[in-house]
């Protein structure tokens, strides 16, 4: 689903000269990157360093204080609320620790958008039990979020993010505070996404190996199962036609550095080899 | 260079305070204002409303029930001594009637589902801010204060003056129980009189007046829900600001209000 306004070819996500700041001081200060379609494009930096705040300005659930943020064509910064409640329709958000609704089941949860949305019930079964199935949650969902461990937490709100097939999907810190296996099964269903329904992703997190599990996998649709690419010297997301994954590092409020997550493996950069260091 | 004194330091505090006040209320009043509207414009929630009716309306009727019949005996036992020296206990019925329906049913009835239902909400919706809930909900498409805010408001606004209504007659029945114990009233002498003693303002008093409390008190108890700050520190001082600033808002303007009636009916 891609809204009318997007130019075909053109980029989904653009931040010209973005500027945030609060009473402690700039958070953000003067970012411009832009995201192409089917791109994943990996926010890493450490606690503090806007990562979240990038995504919830791309979603418009807050505002810069200067610059302009487009996506699919739209003018994020110049919407009202009301034109941002029904462009929001068309994206998909996973929230840091899911942010589940505690007082619904699995089900609701994911069915959420579609019965606001005033789709039939009878269909909106079926789609829920699909992206369940997707996420392989569907044996919880009539269960509550707080019967529920972090990972599972987690599934779920990918599948409520993924439901109605967004062409735009951001992921907030997916991994934070999970279990390498753990993170490891969400990154999975994160090329999982990427691979089977071509979803454009803004990723923020501050794991490196979340870098090189989106950059050196992919999805076989043929024996459903998460692959290695094979490098052989090629650009690894060329080799097998995958969607490329870049890596956006920000320090200080500004972009550090932006590559391809190839060249972000090869840097020989001393606050860059920090990150790497942490992978191995 | 001459050392600042003290004065302006002190008034540059309470500057910085008023002001900050201020904008407190041009918040409220702006996020109040925005729900009115959403109360007349579709989409309205109402499976959310009923179940908010059930919450409020159901949920509070036994301490209403209980409180009131408390009251009612209280109010009997403190005017009975009085009434008795002047030979007028027959006009216990009267004073009982008037002193519930036009300002203890109302003003009682709001402060009980106040300490209920407004704290209760401010914590509800807090935990929500906090837990990026509210955030999800607007992620995903949907207007908070229309989903979360204008159900409360106006399961509120209908229930209030039920239970008002619920409370005033087991005020009368709590306070009919002690006049027959303890000044040997009949059922009837007692009823009819407090039937009697009422009239229409009164009765309009009986419920505009829980119908504004109960506005005020689901505007309150939302807004420091939704404007929480602070993690779940800040959710325990919304709940305890909630019902405080509502509990007040109640009083005061029970206080206008009274003088309002009483000038369009005497």
């Amino acid at each position: 689903m891609v809204l009318a306004d997007a130019v075909p070819g053109e980029p989904l996500i653009i931040f010209k000269d973005v500027r945030l700041g609060f009473d402690e001081g700039d958070v953000l200060r003067g970012i411009s990157f832009e995201v192409s379609p089917g791109e994943t494009k990996v926010l890493l930096g450490e606690s503090g360093s806007g990562k979240t705040l990038i995504m919830k300005l791309a979603a418009g659930l807050m505002r810069p204080d200067s610059g302009k943020i487009w996506v699919m064509g739209r003018d994020v910064t110049d919407m009202t609320e009301r034109e941002l409640l029904d462009f929001r329709r068309h994206l998909g958000f996973v929230f840091q620790e899911g942010a589940l609704f505690d007082s619904m089941t699995v089900e609701d949860n994911v069915a959420f958008r579609l019965r606001e949305e005033g789709v039939d019930e009878e269909k909106i079964e079926t789609q829920v039990r699909q992206v369940l199935r997707f996420v392989e949650m569907e044996h919880a969902i009539d269960l509550y979020p707080a019967d529920l461990s972090g990972g599972m937490r987690r599934r779920v709100s990918i599948a409520r993010a993924l439901v109605d097939h967004p062409a735009v999907v951001f992921y907030d810190s997916p991994t934070a505070g999970l279990d390498p296996v753990t993170s490891q099964t969400i990154i999975n269903l994160i090329l999982r996404g990427r691979d089977t329904q071509g979803v454009t992703s803004l990723l923020a997190t501050h794991r490196v190996q979340d870098v090189f599990g989106l950059a050196h996998y992919r999805f076989d649709v043929d024996s459903g199962r998460v692959m290695p690419i094979a490098a052989n010297g090629a650009p690894a997301a060329k080799v097998h036609n995958v969607s490329p994954t870049n890596v956006l590092v920000l320090r200080d409020g500004h972009i550090y550095f932006e590559a391809s997550a190839e060249e972000f493996g090869r840097s020989s950069d001393n606050y860059l080899k920090q990150f790497l260091a942490s992978a191995t | 260079m001459p050392e600042p004194t003290e004065s302006p330091s002190r008034l540059s505090r309470l500057g910085d305070a008023l002001k900050r006040w201020i904008f407190t209320f041009q918040d409220y009043v702006y996020l109040s204002f925005h729900a009115f509207i959403d109360i007349f414009t579709p989409p309205v929630y109402w499976i959310d409303t009923l179940n908010q009716m059930d919450l409020i309306g159901v949920g509070s009727v036994p301490i209403i029930v209980a409180a009131f019949f408390s009251i009612g005996g209280v109010l009997v036992l403190n005017t009975a001594a009085q009434l008795t020296r002047f030979g007028m206990a027959s006009l216990t019925g009267d004073g009982v009637a008037l002193a519930l329906v036009r300002e203890l049913g109302p003003t009682i009835t709001a402060l009980l589902v106040a300490g209920r239902n407004a704290s209760g909400m401010a914590s509800e919706l807090g935990s929500m801010v906090v837990t990026e809930q509210v955030d999800a909900m607007r992620a995903l498409g949907t207007d908070p204060i229309r989903k979360l805010m204008v159900p409360r408001i106006i399961a509120t606004a209908l229930m209030l003056p039920l239970l008002a209504a619920v409370g005033d007659f087991f005020g009368l029945v709590g306070g009919f129980v002690m006049a027959h114990f303890t000044l040997g009233l009949g059922a009837v002498q007692f009823w009819t009189r407090a039937v009697h003693a009422l009239v229409f303002g009164d009765l309009v008093q009986g419920v505009v007046k829980p119908f504004i409390f109960a506005l005020i008190l689901a505007t309150v108890g939302c807004y420091q829900g939704l404007r929480v700050t602070g993690g779940t520190e800040g959710v325990g001082r919304a709940t305890t600001t909630a019902f405080l600033w509502s509990a007040l808002a109640v009083l005061v303007s029970d206080a206008f209000l009274s003088r309002l009636f009483l000038s369009m009916y005497k």
